[in-house]
């Protein structure tokens, strides 16, 4: 089987699938760097039976996919679970569509609009960028003085991805989150994040440590999945009040820190899924 | 063990044989991050600075 791995860096994430895949017999694994490739619209043709999508960008990933898809190849994660978990709106929307527990959530466009927004729901809110990942430019806004200078802020210098105000109801999370881990039809594993801060990415330095998978945890990080459209995603989960609930859905999912902790192979979970989709499974 | 000199801090680094080309390691010695860029030899460079649409 001919596998392409769509990438820029290589992270550890990325080496620990290269090692996967060269495990497995029968697997003509080729590199193609996106920094590299080039797109003939209409006129490509590829003999890959599968992409892998690994890209560290994700405006290159979603595109690269589409393009892939579009000349006949088949994408993990393809390009609609890509255009959905890329925009925190977008996943919201599919959540809120399936009936699946997530943090109220207003939108609004403009600063006085997104003002009045904020006031209704009654503070702590959290601003987040619709596009953006890694915990960057999350603002937890605490009172009407901060909201007036976010907003305002966000209107005179943020590009025009910032007019778009996604504002979630702040959840007192305890000092940790929920990551698990849906392969498939499977959440394989999960961890808690856990950090004084109320960022609990690991990217800000948020700390690993097993979770184990409840009925619970595997129900919703599935129906989450499902409503997203499926594939190889990390679901971002809070503890409210003995309630689970939603908070993102992830589509190039960052396992690194997690294979140890929870002790599942997550690379060759992955691998057995893009293998039985390039398969066509 | 394959080994390149850090184009920032100039320290000898040694790098496993199985290093790949993009792959993304630190120096070290100063901690900055790099990139492979070739394998044999190997050659590094800076990694590039993160973007507003990196990550997950």
């Amino acid at each position: 089987m001919k596998v392409g791995i769509l990438h820029s860096l290589i992270r550890k994430d990325e080496k620990y699938l290269l090692e996967e895949f060269g495990k497995r017999p029968n697997v003509d694994l080729v590199m193609i760097d996106d920094r590299e490739i080039q797109f003939v619209l209409g006129k490509d043709k590829y003999d890959y039976d599968v992409v892998i999508e690994r890209s560290i960008n994700h405006s290159r990933a979603l595109h690269a996919i589409k393009l892939f898809e579009n000349a006949g190849v088949k994408c993990v994660n393809n390009s609609s679970v890509a255009t959905i978990c890329g925009d925190k709106l977008l996943t919201s929307v599919q959540l809120d569509k399936y009936n699946v527990a997530q943090p109220e959530l207003r939108i609004a466009f403009t600063e006085e609009s997104a003002l009045q927004a904020i006031e209704a729901m009654g503070y702590p809110v959290v601003l987040k960028p619709a596009v953006g990942s890694w915990g960057r430019l999350l603002s937890k806004i605490n009172d009407r003085d901060s909201a007036e200078s976010i907003l305002e802020h966000k209107t005179v210098l943020g590009t025009y991805h910032h007019s778009i105000f996604y504002i979630q109801k702040y959840i007192e999370k305890k000092g940790r989150d929920i990551r698990s881990f849906v392969v498939g039809e499977d959440c394989i594993g999960a961890i808690y994040r856990e950090s004084e801060h109320w960022i609990t990415n690991t990217a800000r330095g948020a700390k690993a440590v097993n979770c184990k998978v409840t009925p619970e945890i595997a129900d919703l990080s599935l129906a989450a999945a499902s409503a997203v459209g499926g594939g190889v995603l990390a679901i971002d989960l809070f503890e409210n009040d003995g309630q689970l609930m939603v908070n993102e859905v992830n589509y190039t999912m960052e396992f690194k820190n997690s294979i140890s902790t929870t002790g599942v192979n997550i690379p060759g979970h992955i691998v057995d899924y893009v293998l039985k989709i390039g398969a066509g499974g | 063990m394959k080994k390149a000199d850090c184009p920032v801090c100039d320290a000898l680094l040694e790098l496993d044989d199985k290093v790949v080309s993009g792959e993304l390691i630190e120096c070290q010695d100063c901690g900055a991050e790099l990139e492979v860029i070739k394998t044999n030899p190997v050659k590094l460079r800076e990694a590039p600075q993160e973007e507003e649409d990196w990550g997950q």
